[in-house]
């Protein structure tokens, strides 16, 4: 009984959330807003010079990096971004037979479909028309939620700031690109690994650069559809996996992916009222059949009873009559019998 | 029933002490955390933004406190009365629960009091987590205005008693609702985060699985949280050994089937996305150590604990599934996720984020402790027998 | 026009919790007059 109640519960849960992850926008395609800029970086041509990490720093108002630049050592070990560096150059692969090292820049990607902005629950990010994805401290609430979802890892936090922590992270220079400039980083690359210009040109360049050169690269330019797409785009003649990126994960982006469970949410808010005001009208309905059938059953055992007793009684009260009448009739014989044994000895005297 | 104080030294039991030393300790470091930042109270990261505070307080406590929902539909909507009894104590605990988690997470928050702006200020909809606070303010005050008949009627407001009486189908289908959909987002949260959560655990299905897992919980500590209070305060159980036997080896039949429910899906989940060569790897050995030990063992525990009808047996087996929902919940949270870091940058927490937890858990047990040995929560009053 | 999926469904979720809200608020009124004449009978 409890099973059958619980288990329906949970088939309507399933049911409802397999209709939901069919497609929180049904089969729409977004193609994002024209001509946004984005960033080629050519990892062949990079040398880990980190002069675009210096650059970010200066221009974020961010202390220089440390170690600085020309210390080699830093490269030991595997980096991410932080609160006061916002960018960082890893070594992917050291030199090996006469095959140079490969190095590649990490930062915020700003993702055409952004996973940060679709799980912040006060819409601190937006994806503007010119590219860059931006964020909104004065809504901030510091759940951290988006530094805890970026598959890039490129978010940061001010842990230290005890009344006005913010998320940090790479902004593509926006203020400068709004004046004309180029971001900081594609203008201090001195071997031009790090191209700045409008993200269809660039996939363009990039599968030019690809085609001219095909013993170098691989046939595959990162960024294009990956988890919907970024605007930096890599390509080199490395596996992206080796450089610390993803191979052959979807072209849905994450909010699609995010998103299709919680159109589940206004069908349950729809549906549940009048199931569960249902169920309950059923039970109740229930409850008042059984109390129906027990009333109906004991006024039927009551009746039945008193005809019972009814005929019980009156059948007593014939056995008392007749008992009556046979004492009567035997009293009448008994002083019959003695009146006669009188007057006969009457007699004889 | 009432405990009048005369002696203020009464106040100084062993129990007493050690809450208020717990209970200072917490509030110096809340002190600290908030005037030297999360920095200095916590092992957060950059990679790891959700540790102790996350994972324990808020997403393990949401599933702990799921008796509430779970007790009043089985009661009020598919008309289970003989389990009446445990319904007040099972919505009191629930709503303690959700008031804690909401302290736990004002803690746990870079700027807390910024708290309303999703609802006041800018709303970010596509968010899972936007949907969980609307839901758990919502459901915080359900289960507040479904604990006031208690004491409404220590307190002899007869009227309010009344009217709060005649919500009680509404209050149990929005309690149900919400439960619901919260229960079952805060699973939809890992959707977002294909990447970083182990595969085993990460599913399109994740909502359902913590859904499910919720139900368990509650019907767990239904069981752990009445047969600790039957002991603590037996001076005040008015039902008989019996009859409260009969309740417990009724929910062991219930836990039985929702964590069989629970074990097909998890495995069913593995099966969708092929994902059976992740059960030879360390992180397998996780999975099913959490799948047999915690879920299997104790459905099978429920199973001969109601077919042998041993109330002690059913005890054990809540007790283990209370500590698997724990396991999972910090699995999904903190030890599988972000399963693909080096060592190093991997999450331990800071002795003052246990010091806090517990503070926070420590609270609860004493509000709990003072409103049962006041209110009819464990037996009824006088004036309202058999009513409702 | 929505060029985004993000604004997109921004504006739709935003919508269906407005309409949602509205569900709830209708059907209590919804029910207690479908039901107001039981306890008569």
């Amino acid at each position: 009984m409890s099973v059958s109640r619980r288990g329906f519960l949970q088939g309507i849960a399933a049911g409802t959330l397999a209709a939901g992850t069919a497609g929180a926008t049904g089969y729409k395609h977004f193609e994002g807003y024209p001509g946004r800029y984005g960033l080629l970086h050519d990892v062949n041509l990079c040398v880990g010079c980190r002069s675009c990490e210096a650059a970010c720093n200066q221009v974020n108002d961010n202390p220089p990096p440390e170690p600085p630049p020309a210390d080699k050592s830093v490269f030991s070990k595997m980096r991410r971004p932080t609160s006061k560096q916002y960018t960082v150059v890893n070594l992917y692969q050291k030199e090996a037979d006469s095959k140079p090292p490969v190095y590649r820049k990490q930062q915020c990607m700003h993702c055409n479909e952004p996973c940060c902005a679709s799980v912040c629950f006060v819409h601190a990010f937006t994806k503007t028309p010119e590219g860059p994805v931006l964020y909104d401290p004065s809504v901030c609430v510091g759940c951290r939620y988006c530094v805890n979802a970026c598959p890039y890892y490129a978010l940061s936090y001010e842990y230290e700031k005890p009344f006005e922590p913010r998320v940090v992270r790479c902004t593509m220079c926006y203020p400068r690109i709004k004046q004309g400039l180029k971001p900081a980083c594609a203008e201090a690359c001195p071997m031009g690994a790090i191209k700045f210009g409008r993200r269809e040109d660039l996939i363009k360049l990039a599968r030019e650069r690809i085609r001219k050169r095909p013993s170098d690269y691989i046939d595959h330019v990162y960024g294009e559809h990956e988890f919907g797409g970024t605007s930096w785009l890599v390509i080199g003649g490395t596996s992206f996996g080796k450089l610390g990126l993803f191979e052959g994960v979807t072209h849905e982006s994450i909010p699609e992916l995010g998103s299709g469970f919680l159109s589940v949410v206004p069908l349950i808010v729809s549906v549940y009222p009048g199931l569960l005001a249902g169920i309950y009208a059923f039970s109740k309905r229930k409850e008042r059949l059984a109390r129906e059938e027990r009333e109906a059953a004991v006024c039927e055992a009551v009746l039945k009873a008193g005809e019972d007793t009814k005929q019980k009684l009156s059948s007593a009260a014939e056995k008392a009559k007749k008992d009556k009448d046979n004492a009567v009739a035997q009293a009448v014989k008994k002083a019959l019998a003695e009146a006669e044994k009188a007057s006969g000895k009457e007699g004889s005297k | 029933m009432n405990q009048p104080a005369k002696n203020p030294a009464r106040l100084l039991t062993p129990f007493n002490i050690i809450a208020a030393v717990i209970l200072a300790g917490g509030a110096a470091i809340g002190l600290l955390r908030f005037t030297k930042g999360l920095g200095a109270a916590t092992n957060l990261s950059n990679d790891v933004p959700w540790g102790l505070w996350i994972g324990f307080d808020v997403m393990t406590g949401v599933a702990l406190a799921a008796g509430g929902f779970t007790i009043t539909t089985a009661v009020y909507l598919f008309g289970m009365k003989e389990y009446k009894p445990i319904v007040r104590p099972a919505v009191l605990t629930g709503f303690l629960g959700y008031a804690l988690v909401v302290v736990g997470l004002i803690v746990d928050l870079g700027r807390p009091w910024r708290l309303p702006y999703p609802f006041i200020v800018q709303a970010g909809p596509t968010s899972a987590m936007f949907e969980i606070a609307l839901c758990v303010m919502l459901y915080l005050t359900t289960l507040f205005i479904e604990s006031t008949p208690a004491a409404f009627e220590w307190l002899g407001f007869k009227r309010l008693r009344k009217l709060v009486g005649s919500m009680t189908i509404a209050l149990t289908i929005f309690g149900l609702l919400l439960s619901t959909l919260h229960q079952s987002t805060l699973g939809a949260m890992f959707l977002a985060t294909p990447t970083r959560l182990h595969p085993l655990w990460h599913s399109t299905y994740i909502p359902v699985h913590f859904f499910v897992s919720a139900i368990a919980a509650g019907i767990s500590m239904l069981i752990v949280e009445g047969s600790l209070s039957h002991r603590v305060f037996r001076d005040q159980i008015e039902i008989s050994h019996e009859q409260f036997d009969k309740i417990t080896i009724g929910l062991g039949k219930a836990g039985a089937v929702v964590l069989l429910t629970y074990l097909i899906i998890k495995v069913m989940a593995i099966g969708l996305e092929n994902e059976w060569h992740y059960l030879a790897t360390p992180y397998g050995a996780l999975f099913l150590i959490e799948l047999l030990g915690f879920v299997a063992l104790p459905c099978f525990g429920f199973l001969l604990g109601y077919r042998e009808r041993r109330p002690l047996l059913i005890r054990i087996s809540a007790v283990i599934t209370v500590i698997g929902i724990i396991f999972n919940r910090l699995n999904v949270s903190i030890f599988a996720y972000n399963w693909q870091l080096p060592a190093e940058r991997r999450y331990i927490p800071h002795w003052m984020e246990i010091w806090v937890t517990v503070a926070i858990v420590t609270a609860g047990v004493v509000v709990f402790r003072w409103i049962v040995k006041r209110m009819p929560i464990l037996h009824e009053h006088p004036e309202w027998r058999g009513v409702h | 026009m929505y060029h985004t999926m993000q604004d997109f469904l921004t504006f739709t979720k935003g919508s269906c919790y407005i309409l949602a809200g509205l569900v709830l608020v209708i059907f209590i009124p919804f029910w207690l007059f479908l039901t107001d004449r039981e306890k008569k009978n």
